[in-house]
């Protein structure tokens, strides 16, 4: 167009935004959450988690990762995408061990706070219980994978702002993990407490030590409003 | 109108969602002038006396004997809910769920730094444990679900409320929480 913009057309609601951006993008600068879990403003997306599927011209595709193009037709808020996305989120929680009552991300966890607003009561599938071990080698960090989403978000986030590339994934399909760049364990990393990396992990999986249960019960990020009620509110009107 | 039957049990959990029910506080008052509660540790009745409209069972399936209480439970209720995060995921219980039943057992009576003399417990009276702790939906149908850790008494009474209403209950956001 010739303003250097574009529309699309957001379950029957014209978004302008401008080329280059991503369907996620010109949906966050609008007030229009889509939900999302490996996506995080500060990096690069990485189109893991599918948890941001959409419907662009009726093809499921991730909302993070396709670019916003002239006249596009999106499907978000549908009962059978919710459903979609409900259904991630289930299989994510029955493949770790999530036990929400004793973990420190408790309150300000994303795929709680997901399975909240996704209207995850009870999970439908069965518990595979993994055996799965803690690395608290890390003076200031551990990382405990029985609750890692295998986002990514620290892999991407230690290579490209911290510039240490102490995560990496490894092994395929059911196997693969988040692996640390050492021979053993996290300890002998470069990870340090102030990376970006030890603080963008979405669940309890990588988390800063003597920092948990600061904010009390009924205060917590996810405690009052949904995820994704910020980019609600931010709607331009 | 007669009054609604509720029944309660209390598996492989803390009583912290028994509790938790209690926390309804003054609306107490209001729920008995609606239910009679049957066999339950808040009554301390320990057999049913027939059919009963709503169960509500806390804590995980563990045990053989828990095992059989569930089921009592489902043949004996119309509906049955579970309540808390150890009877919806196995919850902290479910720890051992990793760890072999012979390993759990041997670590706990026999090689357990303060174990002098251990021995694996095996009389009649004791229940036998199962090989892992069992949400409780993979044992039998659950009909409603009431998460939290323990759950929010005001979960408690909008799930209870609405059952009692014959409507569908719905959780509010504030109190629908998994810790
Ligand atoms: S990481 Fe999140 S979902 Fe998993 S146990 Fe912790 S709070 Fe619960
Ligand atoms: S450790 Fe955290 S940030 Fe890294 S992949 Fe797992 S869930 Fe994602
Ligand atoms: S947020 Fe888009 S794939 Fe994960």
């Amino acid at each position: 167009m010739s303003n250097g913009k574009i529309t699309i057309y957001v379950d029957d609601v014209e978004v302008e935004t401008e080329p280059g951006k991503t369907i996620m993008e010109a949906c966050d600068a609008s007030g229009i959450y889509i939900p999302r879990l490996c996506y995080h403003k500060d990096l690069i997306p990485g189109g893991h988690c599918r948890v941001c599927t959409i419907k662009v011209n009726g093809k499921p595709t991730n909302a993070c990762t396709f670019p916003a193009q002239e006249g596009l037709v999106v499907e978000n808020d549908t009962d059978e995408l919710k459903e979609f996305r409900r259904n991630i989120i289930e299989m994510l929680f029955v493949e770790g061990n999530h036990v929400c009552p004793y973990c420190e991300k408790q309150g300000n966890c994303e795929l709680q706070a997901l399975a909240y607003r996704l209207g995850m009561i009870a999970p439908t599938y069965p518990y595979l219980f993994p055996k799965i071990e803690v690395d608290a080698s890390h003076p200031d960090v551990y990382i405990d994978r029985n609750r890692c989403v295998i986002c990514g978000r620290c892999v991407r986030a230690s290579r490209d702002i911290d510039g240490k590339s102490v995560f990496g994934f490894v092994g395929r399909g059911n196997d693969k993990h988040i692996a640390v760049n050492a021979e053993h364990n996290l300890s002998e990393t470069q990870l340090t407490a102030a990376d970006r990396a030890a603080d963008i992990c979405p669940t309890g999986s990588i988390v800063v030590k003597r920092t948990a249960y600061k904010v009390p019960y009924g205060k917590r990020m996810y405690d009052q409003e949904p995820i994704g009620s910020d980019i609600e509110k931010s709607a331009k009107v | 109108m007669a009054k609604i039957k509720v029944a309660t049990a209390h598996m492989a959990g803390c009583f912290g969602c028994h509790m938790s029910l209690l926390d309804i506080d003054e609306r107490l008052v209001k729920l008995i002038e609606l239910v009679d509660f049957d066999k339950s540790p808040i009554d301390d009745i320990k057999k049913f006396s027939g059919k009963v409209d709503v169960g509500i069972i806390e804590g995980g399936c563990a045990s053989q004997e828990n095992y059989e209480v569930l089921h009592s439970f489902r043949k004996h209720c119309s509906i049955l809910v579970a309540v808390g995060e150890c009877a919806l995921t196995g919850g902290i219980p479910a720890m051992r769920n990793t760890v072999p039943l012979k390993e759990c057992m041997e670590e706990a009576y026999l090689k357990g730094p303060s174990v002098v003399d251990g021995v694996i417990p095996n009389d009649p009276d004791i229940p036998l444990i199962l090989d892992r702790v069992y949400p409780l939906h993979e044992v039998v149908k659950i009909d409603y679900f009431i998460p939290g850790c323990p759950p929010p008494a005001d979960a408690y009474w909008q799930v209870l409320t609405a059952l009692l209403e014959g409507k569908e209950p719905v959780i509010s956001y504030e109190a629908l929480k998994f810790d």
